[in-house]
């Protein structure tokens, strides 16, 4: 009975932490949700659930004055080319890391690991003045490289370990059977690999889309920038007026296709988290 | 350093890969070169060619005054390395502020990141049911963009915020104090807190339950079975996170760019220093900054490889 009941103490624990974790990482964002629901006349009202219900900001935030359609479509060009160039472009280096046998490949591993890590300030300083003078400040290739900077090297190290991850047996199959190793590749290891290279791609797109520091120093025109950079600096009607019921609503709107990913995708993602964690 | 344990390849003995199984590894190194050669043109381009630059440009200083014409001088005098020196000179007060800051905010979130990260991680791996939902719950504080997240705090702790209401206080957050690093820290741990326990969660669900079992019969306390099994066993996994989070917290710049504001001296970053002095045309300091941060960098990381054996090049295969 005893030991029953500590069992019973012991699980009640559990479920009372499990909800302080959830209720910890939800509030703030049920904060931001509600607060862009409201009118702007009741914003600093404190009730958890917004009355009367309101979509007054929705309709601000897309005012073409600000500009922040225009910075999603931005955010989408430059997340979205940079996913492709990351994954075009470092798929056939991570195979090779993985699974091909050379001269220097610890080395450039862990090249390519490090350069992931790299402070993004140090490489945006003088590419700022490259770019200025060669007229890229305003521009989507301005946006695109220097993202691509950090985007590649985490592509190829999440897809390097994915690929270590599968059966070798499989190409050696292909290869014995008279594939050659491009057509084994794709063939046999791209369409297992598929669920890798998506979970990359989201990973990558992330990140992508949530950079901030390269999207304020390399465009200042309004038209150039990114949903980051844009709603960051909303302002209302005075300088001292912020209208953080619209910048609530510009969030809710940036973040949600980041949830609707994390929802559908959230074993794969927290698997290509770990991946590098994981012994 | 992992692939050197790897086992040896099969060899294969079909007619067209007997040159490779004669010589092994010529043939590949052929076709690695191939492959890997986009990646590391691309790398050259967009981080080696900056990094140089960077050097290049931290050897140079503003641009005078002309004293013939009165006018600015659009050529930069070459200084050697009194961009760096300069740091121990009166200019370097904001340098010393910045790297003190960031310092200070990578030890300041790491800690209760990672209490608050392992307690998430005890939880989640005893929780039988709902697992998926801990999962999309703990990710969502991860998915939201910094920048988002910025604002968000600055909402929470605006004077009439609900942070102030909750308190009881009418705290200033975003004017210069300690306040407003207390407010960088608590949005900061908010967010990450949740990817350190995601992290030592993969570290936890490997430990193979007999072990438990085991100091169990052998009368082991809870307490006991934490410290002797789960703290060892999770320390590779825990090793990787902090050097994770450690990495990124010194780069910090977007969150107390948008919280708090640029050129905010309590919060100011050796990343933001670096870009507002580039953003100011003195791209000599600016990349002196830079380099030093990338230097800082590079030690932090270093340490964690080579003296804590944080195995972040991992090979499965």
């Amino acid at each position: 009975m005893i030991i029953l009941q500590r069992i019973t103490r012991s699980r009640l624990g559990v479920y009372l932490g499990v909800v302080a974790v959830i209720a910890y990482c939800l509030a703030p964002f049920y904060w931001m949700v509600v607060s862009s629901l409201r009118r702007t006349a009741d914003i600093f009202s404190m009730s958890p659930i917004p009355s009367p219900l309101s979509f007054e900001n929705y309709g601000a935030v897309f005012d073409p004055k600000l500009g922040f359609g225009r910075a999603l479509l931005n955010s989408t060009i430059v997340a979205g080319t940079t996913t492709i160039l990351a994954l075009v472009i470092g798929t056939t280096t991570a195979y090779a890391l993985a699974r091909l046998q050379f001269r220097f490949k610890q080395l450039l591993l862990t090249a390519i690991i490090a350069t992931a890590m790299f402070p993004t300030v140090t490489l945006a300083v003088p590419l700022l003045k490259l770019f200025t003078v060669i007229g890229w400040i305003n521009t989507y290739e301005g946006l695109i490289l220097p993202t691509l900077s950090f985007a590649l090297p985490l592509a190829v190290w999440n897809l390097t370990s994915f690929f270590q991850q599968m059966p070798r047996d499989l190409e050696n199959a292909a290869m014995i059977d008279g594939c050659t190793r491009g057509r084994a590749f794709r063939l046999v290891i791209l369409p297992i690999a598929a669920p890798g290279v998506l979970t990359t791609a989201i990973l990558t797109f992330f990140g992508a889309w949530n950079e901030f520091l390269v999207a304020v120093t390399f465009a200042n025109r309004p038209d150039m920038q990114t949903a980051t950079a844009a709603t960051s600096k909303f302002t209302g009607a005075t300088q001292f007026d912020t209208p953080f019921g619209t910048q609530m609503a510009a969030g809710v709107i940036v973040t949600i296709p980041l949830i609707v990913l994390v929802l559908f995708f959230q074993r794969r993602i927290v698997a290509g988290l770990a991946a590098g964690a994981e012994k | 350093m992992a692939t050197a344990a790897a086992p040896p390849r099969p060899a294969i003995t079909g007619p067209r890969e007997r040159e490779t199984a004669t010589r092994p590894n010529s043939g590949q190194g052929r076709l690695a070169v191939l492959l890997v050669s986009p990646t590391v043109l691309v790398l050259l381009l967009v981080v080696g060619f900056p990094l140089v630059e960077a050097f290049r440009q931290s050897l140079y200083g503003a641009p005078g005054i002309d004293p013939a014409t009165g006018f600015v001088k659009d050529t930069e005098p070459f200084v050697g390395l009194r961009n760096f020196t300069d740091i121990f000179t009166d200019h370097g007060e904001r340098f010393w502020n910045a790297i003190g800051n960031t310092t200070f905010f990578g030890v300041a979130t790491i800690v209760p990141e990672v209490f608050i990260g392992v307690v998430m991680a005890l939880l989640m791996a005893r929780a039988l049911r709902g697992r998926g939902l801990i999962r999309s719950a703990i990710l969502i504080p991860w998915a939201i963009p910094t920048a988002i997240s910025g604002l968000l705090w600055s909402w929470i702790f605006n004077v009439d915020g609900i942070a102030n209401k909750i308190l009881r206080t009418s705290v200033l957050w975003a004017t210069e104090g300690f306040q407003a690093k207390a407010a960088i820290i608590i949005a900061e741990v908010w967010k990450t807190a949740p990817f350190v326990g995601l992290l030592t969660l993969a570290g936890l669900l490997i430990i193979p339950e007999e072990l438990y079992e085991a100091a169990r019969i052998d009368g082991a306390s809870a307490w006991q079975r934490f410290v002797n099994i789960t703290l060892p066993l999770v320390k590779p996994s825990l090793t990787v996170a902090v050097l994770f989070r450690l990495l990124d917290a010194l780069r910090m710049f977007d969150l107390p760019y948008i919280l708090i504001g640029p050129r905010k001296s309590s919060v100011e970053t050796l990343s933001m220093l670096a870009q507002n002095e580039a953003y100011n045309v003195r791209y000599g300091a600016a990349a002196a900054y830079a380099i030093i941060l990338f230097g800082y960098v590079s030690v932090i990381a270093f340490v964690f490889v080579k003296v804590l054996g944080a195995n972040i090049i991992d090979s499965k295969g």
